[in-house]
């Protein structure tokens, strides 16, 4: 048993180019030997032990990998750690805490957005993204701005009413204006 | 999935990254948004030795237009761009209609314009846009600059007219003789998912005369296919239904689609005679509304 993780360290062979890089992950700076090819969900998982972010189709189609790369979101299957030197990545596990969770993960409880929940890592970092961006945004905003990622279980109804829901409470948690 | 091993370098300058692709014999390749390549090297139909990231190189993410019209996507100008642009739906329509259906909104969040006109993917939207557009590419290599018109820079699929030792740094769009007017419609099984057929068009317009027209169609052939001579029955006519007619029937006829999993070769050329007529339809409606 070994990933490509633990191949490239401590000891990689001669031939095999590693790479010190630092990234910051959650607001932690994390410095990691790696070899290039190693993918940033592979970094995340089995380097960092980050295991929220989801490897699912590994081809760039559903999107259970996504993080979000300097804020916006990105499918982490399809980038090499060893790009993301110098960059923020944020993960499910730097949205909240469990007595403290992030609005868009409250929405998905209360609405029931889940079901197996393999998605949701990735459902709720494209969701943040959009809110950060749009704060007020139609059914078909949501539909359109997570078609990238995709669910077997719920059908999409509940994920799309747990954005409604987060979108809400964060315009209501909005310090208003005088 | 992982790729085979390679070597990766990230300069900070064009040189660099000339030299490096110079040095690597052919054997290096550039790494912009990666979201085709990295796929190809993972699935392994592709697997250079070097991978050569520019995503380090400064000023090579603008989108620029010089006061004749000419519009200039450098290499880092990310498909999100092109989308969250407020002002390309009036310059160039059928480029801003294009770009909310390449790929899926995170794809597009990392992949490049420029580096997916490289990849040269007979279901490409952007060439399919950039040819019906009269669009260049600008390419580097250690001898200096040259020019490529894109019809002669797709010359097969997953195959374009870099040599091993060029970049492409910039895609370039001529201005528009008039009007400009165009869309793109794409039929796709699920957002995505790749062309089933798809149809690019671009008129410019004097008054309710077209003077320049240009088409390309994605999804329909072994490459991009160039429509533009087709389309060019247009050309100095008005767009009356007969006249949107007979140009949706020559492109038609100009498409060379297979039939696959994604239908028949008749259904597909039925797609694009449906969707061409349906843009230039819409386009008269237009002109008759402003007229």
């Amino acid at each position: 048993m070994s990933s490509l993780y633990d191949e490239v360290a401590p000891n990689p062979g001669a031939d095999t180019p590693v790479r010190r890089v630092t990234i910051e992950v959650n607001g932690e700076k994390r410095t990691v030997d790696v070899e290039p090819r190693l993918l940033l969900v592979h970094l995340l998982r089995q380097g960092l032990a980050l295991t929220g972010t989801h490897s699912g189709c590994d081809t760039s189609n559903c999107g259970a990998c996504t993080v979000l790369f300097d804020g916006s979101p990105l499918k982490s299957c399809t980038m090499f750690a060893v790009q993301a030197d110098g960059h923020k990545v944020e993960t499910v596990e730097g949205m909240g805490t469990a007595s403290g969770l992030h609005p868009v993960q409250e929405g998905f409880k209360e609405e029931h957005g889940l079901q197996c929940g393999f998605c949701t890592p990735g459902m709720m970092l494209a969701s943040k993204a959009l809110l950060e961006r749009n704060p007020d945004p139609t059914e078909d905003d949501i539909r359109w701005a997570l078609s990238g990622n995709l669910c077997r279980c719920t059908g999409y109804q509940n994920i799309v009413k747990s954005v409604l829901w987060a979108a809400e409470k964060m315009r209501n948690d909005q310090p208003q204006e005088a | 999935m992982y790729p085979p091993k390679f070597a990766y370098e990230a300069p900070k300058t064009l040189n660099e990254a000339i030299a490096l692709l110079d040095a690597g014999g052919g054997e290096a390749k550039i790494l912009a948004g990666g979201q085709s390549l990295i796929p190809m090297v993972k699935l392994r139909f592709a697997s250079p030795e070097m991978l050569i990231d520019i995503n380090n190189i400064p000023g090579l993410d603008y989108m620029t237009i010089d006061p004749d019209g000419t519009l200039r996507i450098g290499a880092l100008v990310r498909h999100e761009d092109l989308e969250r642009s407020t002002t390309l739906a009036a310059t160039h329509p059928t480029l801003a209609a294009a770009a909310s259906l390449v790929a899926d909104p995170i794809i597009r969040t990392r992949g490049t314009f420029v580096g997916s006109l490289c990849h040269a993917d007979p279901q490409g939207d952007w060439s399919a846009t950039m040819i019906a557009l009269g669009g260049r590419i600008v390419v580097q290599g250690p001898k200096g600059k040259r020019e490529i018109d894109l019809r002669n820079f797709v010359v097969g699929p997953f195959t374009n007219a870099l040599a091993y030792n060029e970049i492409a740094i910039e895609a370039v769009i001529p201005p528009a003789k008039g009007t400009p007017r165009g869309s793109y419609l794409k039929l796709e099984r699920r957002v995505g998912d790749f062309a089933t057929a798809s149809v690019a068009v671009a008129l410019d317009m004097n008054g309710a005369t077209v003077g320049r027209a240009g088409c390309a169609l994605a999804g329909v052939g072994g490459r991009t296919i160039d429509a533009n001579d087709a389309i060019s029955v247009l050309v100095g006519k008005t767009l009356t239904p007969e006249n949107i007619e007979a140009a949706a029937d020559a492109v038609a006829a100009a498409a060379d689609p297979r039939t696959d999993h994604r239908g028949s070769s008749d259904y597909k050329r039925h797609i694009v005679k449906t969707f061409v007529t349906r843009i230039l339809t819409n386009i008269a409606h237009s002109e008759q509304k402003a007229a």
